[in-house]
C-alpha cells in the first residue's frame, strides 16, 4: 500500500512537471503549426543556470533570475530562429527547430564540458516529508498544487486578456488574424515567453527530483510532453495538461513493476507507443477539433 | 541518344573513382615514403569510410524526405534493424559463445559465414568467397529486415500529415531502440551490451599465407556499396514512380486525382528508403564493427537529417557532397578546435573540448536560416554532362592545335 | 441515351452545414452538361464527391452504369444528418474509393485553383498521369525493364503537347506558364489519364474573352477527338450558353433548375438566385 502510495504521488508530480512543459509545446503548435523540437532543451538550459546561479547567489535571487534568462532565451529562439521562415515550407521551420535543439545540446555539452552536473539542494522542494507513512520530498507534494495554480492563471490569462484573445483568434485562423490588424509577431513572442516560462518553473521542480543533468535530459522529457500535447489535442490546454499527468503516472508505475520483469527500458517507449495509437485512433487527440481540408 | 550516353559517362566515373580509392588505400604499400596522410592509419580513411557509408543513409533519407515528401525522422530505427540483422547473421558460430556470454549463448546457432563455409570451405579462397557472400546476403537480409518492418509501421503511421507522421516515426524508432536493449531478449540481441565478432571492412583485405596485406580493400568496399546502392536510388528517381514520388511531393491531391495512389507510392517509398537505411546501418555496424542499439539515437537520426538539409533537399548529389565535407569536418578538418591551441605564445580563447559541435551547429543553423537551398538546390551534378562538356573542350583545343 | 454520370440523392454535409443537399442529376455520353451556380453554392464539393476527395454523406454515383459512390451517414454523422433520404442507401454496403482509384475507372478532372506540379516541366507534369495505365511494377520500372512502356508514354505525352500548342514549353517549368496556358496544361494532364468523363472546374476562369470563345471550340474537339463526356462547373454565363447541351442550377446545395439553355437563361428562380432577390 505504502508502495502503492508512493508510486501515485511520484507519477503525479512528473506529470505535473511533464504538464509544464507540455504546455509550450501546445501552445506554439496551436499558433505555429510547428512542433518546437527546442522547447525541450530549453527545459534542459533552464537547468543548468539552476545550478550554476544557486552556486553563486542566494535562491531567492538565483531561481527569479532563471525564470528571466529562460523566457529570453525562448524569445531569442522565436526571433532568431522561427521568425525569419514564417513564409517557408513547414518542413523548413521544423528543420530550424531541430538544429536549435543541436545547436543548445551541443553548447551545453560545452560548457558542462560533457560531465553530468547535479542539481543543488533547494532547501524547501527537496526536505523529506511523510505522507501516509511514506518519505517523500516535497517538491513531490507541491508540483500538482503549483500546476494547478499556474494552469488557472494562464486560462484567465487566455481568456480575460487582450493577448489571450489575439493567441486564440491566431490559433484558429493565421491569415485573418493578421488581416483583422492582430500583431502577430507580438502575439507569437508571447506565446513563446509563456511557454519558456512555464518550461523554467518545470525545470525547478523536475530536476531536484533528478540525479543530475546532462546536455541531452531535455531531449526525452520535451518529446514526452508533446505526447502528453498530442494526447490531449494539440492546441488545447487542459488537454495538455491531462494528457501529462496521464503519462507521468503511467511511466512511473512501468518503472516501479517488479525488477525481474524488466519492463523498465520501456518507460520512454510506451510513451510513443501511446502516442501512435492515438494518432491512429483519435488523431484529433481528446479535446482537440478535427480539421478538414479545403481542395 | 544523349541520354544514354551521359548515364554511359556516369557509370564510367564512378567505376573511375572506385579504382581511384583502392589505389589511394593502397599507396603506403606501393610508396612506402608517403606522406602520413596516406598511411592506413591516417583519418583520411576513417572519413572516407564514415562518409560512404552515411551518404548511403543520407541519400536514402532523402529519397522520402526530399523526393516524396514525407519528413520521416525513423531512419535510426531502420538502421538499428540493418545493423543488428547484419550482426546475429554474421557472427560465426565459433564466437556466438564469447559474444553472448552473459546470456549464456545465443539462441540463434547459426552463421552466414559458416554456412557458406560449409559449401565452399573455410579455409583460403573458398573461405574468403564464402565470407564475401555471407556478408553480402547479411547485408540484402538487413534491408529486407528494415523493409518489411517499415511496410508494418508505414501502414499506420503514413496516412499522418507531416509533422505528426515525423513524430509518429521518430517514436517508432525508439520503441526499436528499447526492444532491442531488453534483457529478456538477450539470447538474440545481447540486450543492452554490443554483439561484436562479425565482419568488418578490414575483413576484405587480402592478405597472403603469412598474414600479410597485400591489398587493402577495407575503404573501397563500403565506397562500392553504397556506389551500388545510390545508383539504384537514382535509377528509381528518374523513373516512372520517381516522378510519381515527386507528383505527391509537389501537390498530394493533383498526384490522387491523376491516378497516383497515395498509400501505394507513400509505402513504396517508404519500405525502399528503410531498405537502403538497413544497409546503411549495417555498413555502420561494420564500420564501428559492433553492433549496440544505444548508437542509434534520434540524435543520428537529426546528424543525417541535417546533412540532407546542407546538400540541399531533393538532391542525391547534393546529399553525398555534404556528408563527406560533414563527415571530414567533424572527424578531421575541424578537429583541432577541441584542443588547446597556441599561435606563438598566444592561447586562442574559447578553445576545448566540445567546442567543434559548438562551431558546427551554428554553422549548420547559419545554412538553414540563410542558405536553405543548402549546396545544390534541387540540382544535380550531372556527371556525363560534366565529361561531354570536358571531352568537347578538349576537342575543340585539339582541332585548334 | 445511356448515361456516362448519374448522381443520385446526393448530400454532403460537413458538421452543421448541408454544401450539397440531395442532388441528383444526369450526364448523358457524349454530351456537354454544365453545372452552375452563385459562389458558395456546392459546385466544387459535388465535384470532389465525384471524384472521391471526400465521401458524400448520403446518396449514389454510377458511372457507366455502375455504382462507383455510395454512402449513407454514419455514427456521428446520423444524428446530426440535415439532408433527405436517409435510410434509402442505409442497408447497402458503403463505397467511398481514393481518388486514384476513380481516375483508374475513367473520370478525370482540373481543378478551380490551378494544382499543377510547381517544380516539373510541363513534359513531365503530363508524363506524370500516364504513370497508372503503364505496365510495369517498381523493378521493371527501376531497372528500365519498362523501355518500351516508357517511349510509348513519352510519344504519347508529346503527341498531346503538339495538340494543344504546348510542345515549344515543353522542358520549361509549369507554373512559368502564363495562366491561360496553366488551363491548357491540366486539360492535357487530365486527357493523359485516358478518360471516358472530363470534370472541368471554372476552364475559362481568369482568361479573356477571346481565349474563353478559343476555348468553347477546344473544349468540342477534344469531346470529338477523345469521344469523351463532359461536365463542366462554370461562371462564365456566355461560354455556359454556348457550349452546354443541358444545364443543371443549384444554389445553397440544392439544385433550383435544370434544362437546355434558353430555358435556363429566363429562368426566374435563376435569376433571383444571381441577383438576389429584393
Amino acid at each position: 500500500m505504502e508502495y502503492v502510495i508512493s508510486v501515485m504521488l511520484s507519477g503525479i508530480s512528473v506529470g505535473g512537471q511533464y504538464a509544464l512543459i507540455a504546455i509550450g509545446y501546445t501552445l506554439v503548435y496551436g499558433i505555429l503549426r510547428l512542433i518546437n523540437f527546442a522547447h525541450g532543451d530549453v527545459f534542459m538550459v533552464a537547468g543548468l543556470m539552476g545550478i550554476y546561479f544557486t552556486a553563486t547567489l542566494p535562491i531567492g535571487v538565483a531561481l527569479p533570475l532563471v525564470i528571466i534568462l529562460t523566457v529570453v532565451l525562448g524569445f531569442t529562439i522565436e526571433r532568431a530562429a522561427y521568425k525569419p521562415l514564417r513564409s517557408a515550407p513547414r518542413m523548413s521551420v521544423m528543420i530550424s527547430a531541430i538544429g536549435v535543439s543541436y545547436l543548445l545540446q551541443n553548447t551545453a555539452t560545452y560548457v558542462t564540458g560533457g560531465q553530468p552536473m547535479t542539481y543543488p539542494d533547494l532547501r524547501l522542494l527537496s526536505n523529506t516529508v511523510n505522507v501516509a507513512g511514506t518519505q517523500t520530498k516535497w517538491v513531490v507534494i507541491v508540483t500538482p498544487f503549483l500546476v494547478l495554480i499556474l494552469v488557472f492563471a494562464l486560462t484567465l490569462l487566455i481568456n480575460k486578456t487582450k493577448v489571450g484573445m489575439a493567441m486564440r483568434a491566431v490559433s484558429k485562423d493565421f491569415e485573418t488574424s493578421r488581416l483583422m490588424g492582430v500583431r502577430i509577431n507580438r502575439v507569437i513572442s508571447a506565446t513563446f515567453i509563456v511557454g519558456s516560462a512555464l518550461a523554467a518553473v518545470g525545470s525547478i521542480l523536475f530536476f531536484t527530483n533528478y540525479p543530475a543533468i546532462t546536455p541531452t535530459a531535455g531531449a526525452m522529457p520535451g518529446l514526452k510532453a508533446f505526447v502528453a500535447a498530442v494526447f490531449g489535442g494539440i492546441g488545447s490546454i487542459p488537454g495538455a495538461v491531462i494528457g501529462a499527468f496521464l503519462i507521468g503516472i503511467c511511466e512511473t508505475i512501468i518503472k516501479g513493476l517488479p525488477s525481474s520483469w524488466d519492463v523498465s527500458v520501456f518507460s520512454d517507449a510506451f510513451t510513443f507507443a501511446l502516442l501512435i495509437i492515438i494518432l491512429i485512433f483519435k488523431p484529433q487527440g481528446l479535446f482537440g477539433e478535427a480539421a478538414t481540408d479545403k481542395v | 541518344m544523349e541520354k544514354k550516353k551521359r548515364s554511359f559517362s556516369a557509370l564510367i566515373c564512378v567505376a573511375v573513382l572506385l579504382l581511384f580509392v583502392v589505389f589511394l588505400e593502397n599507396l603506403s604499400a606501393i610508396f612506402p615514403q608517403v606522406p602520413q596522410v596516406f598511411m592506413p592509419t591516417s583519418p583520411l580513411f576513417t572519413v572516407l569510410k564514415k562518409a560512404a557509408v552515411y551518404s548511403l543513409v543520407a541519400v536514402s533519407m532523402n529519397l522520402l524526405n526530399g523526393f516524396t515528401g514525407l519528413f520521416s525522422l525513423g531512419q535510426a530505427g531502420f538502421m538499428l534493424l540493418g545493423a543488428y540483422t547484419y550482426a546475429i547473421l554474421t557472427v560465426p558460430t565459433a564466437m556466438k559463445d564469447q559474444v553472448y556470454y552473459l546470456f549464456e549463448g545465443c539462441a540463434f546457432d547459426f552463421s552466414l559465414v559458416d554456412m557458406f563455409g560449409g559449401i565452399f570451405g573455410s579455409e583460403g579462397a573458398g573461405g574468403a568467397f564464402s565470407m564475401v557472400l555471407g556478408c553480402l546476403v547479411a547485408l540484402i537480409l538487413a534491408g529486407a529486415v528494415a523493409g518489411f518492418f517499415a511496410y508494418l509501421i508505414g501502414i499506420p503511421v503514413l496516412r499522418l500529415k507531416s509533422d505528426y507522421l515525423a513524430i509518429a516515426t521518430l517514436g517508432f524508432a525508439e520503441i526499436l531502440r528499447a526492444i532491442f536493449q531488453w534483457q529478456k531478449l538477450g539470447k538474440i540481441t545481447n540486450g543492452a551490451n554490443m554483439i561484436k565478432g562479425f565482419p568488418t571492412f578490414s575483413s576484405f583485405n587480402i592478405t597472403n599465407s603469412s598474414g600479410v596485406e597485400v591489398l587493402r580493400l577495407s575503404t573501397f568496399v563500403p565506397f562500392l556499396i553504397s556506389s551500388i546502392c545510390i545508383t539504384v536510388i537514382v535509377l528509381l528517381i528518374n523513373s516512372s514512380y520517381g516522378r510519381a514520388f515527386k507528383s505527391i511531393r509537389d501537390d498530394e491531391v493533383a498526384a490522387e486525382a491523376m491516378g497516383v495512389s497515395l498509400f501505394k507510392h507513400k509505402m513504396l517509398s517508404f519500405v525502399i528508403s528503410s531498405f537502403f537505411a538497413g544497409v546503411g546501418g549495417a555498413l555502420f555496424a561494420m564500420y564501428v564493427a559492433n553492433a549496440q542499439a544505444k548508437a542509434f539515437t534520434s540524435v543520428m537520426t537529426y546528424e543525417i537529417l541535417l546533412i540532407v538539409v546542407i546538400g540541399g533537399i531533393g538532391s542525391v548529389s547534393g546529399s553525398v557532397l555534404a556528408t563527406f565535407l560533414y563527415v571530414a569536418c567533424s572527424e578531421w578538418w575541424l578537429r583541432f578546435l577541441d584542443s588547446e591551441q597556441y599561435i606563438g605564445s598566444f592561447k586562442v580563447p574559447l578553445l576545448r573540448n566540445g567546442f567543434r559541435m559548438v562551431v558546427f551547429s551554428v554553422v549548420i543553423m547559419i545554412i538553414v536560416l540563410f542558405f536553405s537551398q543548402g549546396i545544390m538546390g534541387n540540382h544535380e551534378i550531372n556527371l556525363g554532362a560534366l565529361i561531354d562538356k570536358i571531352t568537347r573542350r578538349s576537342k575543340r583545343s585539339e582541332r585548334k592545335q | 441515351m445511356a448515361s456516362a454520370l448519374h448522381l443520385e440523392n446526393v448530400t454532403m454535409q460537413f458538421g452543421g452545414v448541408v454544401s450539397v443537399n440531395n442532388l441528383t442529376l444526369d450526364v448523358p455520353e457524349h454530351k456537354i452538361i454544365a453545372l452552375i451556380g452563385p459562389n458558395g453554392a456546392g459546385k466544387t464539393t459535388a465535384f470532389n464527391c465525384i471524384t472521391g476527395v471526400y465521401r458524400p454523406t448520403n446518396g449514389l454515383i454510377e458511372f457507366m452504369g455502375n455504382p462507383i459512390v455510395r454512402s449513407h451517414p454514419v455514427g456521428k454523422e446520423a444524428r446530426t444528418y440535415k439532408g433527405n433520404n436517409a435510410d434509402k442507401y442505409a442497408g447497402e454496403p458503403i463505397i467511398s474509393p481514393t481518388p486514384d482509384h476513380i481516375t483508374g475507372l475513367g473520370i478525370a478532372r482540373t481543378f478551380q485553383n490551378i494544382r499543377l506540379w510547381k517544380s516539373m516541366t510541363v513534359f513531365e507534369n503530363v508524363l506524370i498521369a500516364k504513370h497508372q495505365r503503364a505496365k510495369q511494377n517498381v523493378f521493371t520500372a527501376t531497372f528500365r525493364g519498362n523501355h518500351a512502356e516508357e517511349e510509348r508514354m513519352r510519344k504519347e505525352t508529346m503527341e498531346l503537347l503538339e495538340e494543344q500548342g504546348l510542345d515549344v514549353y515543353k522542358d520549361e517549368l509549369a507554373v512559368s506558364l502564363p495562366y491561360g496556358l496553366q488551363r491548357r496544361l491540366e486539360i492535357a494532364r487530365a486527357l493523359a489519364t485516358q478518360p471516358k468523363l472530363l470534370l472541368l472546374d471554372e476552364p475559362a476562369a481568369g482568361m479573356n474573352p477571346q481565349e474563353t470563345i478559343e476555348l468553347a471550340d477546344f473544349v468540342r474537339t477534344i469531346r470529338d477527338k477523345y469521344d469523351l463526356t463532359v461536365f463542366l462547373i462554370e461562371h462564365h454565363m456566355d461560354l455556359v450558353m454556348n457550349i452546354s447541351d443541358y444545364i443543371y442550377v443549384i444554389d445553397f446545395g440544392s439544385e433550383i433548375a435544370q434544362g437546355v439553355p434558353e430555358e435556363v437563361q429566363n429562368n426566374k428562380r435563376v435569376i433571383d438566385a444571381y441577383l438576389g432577390t429584393g
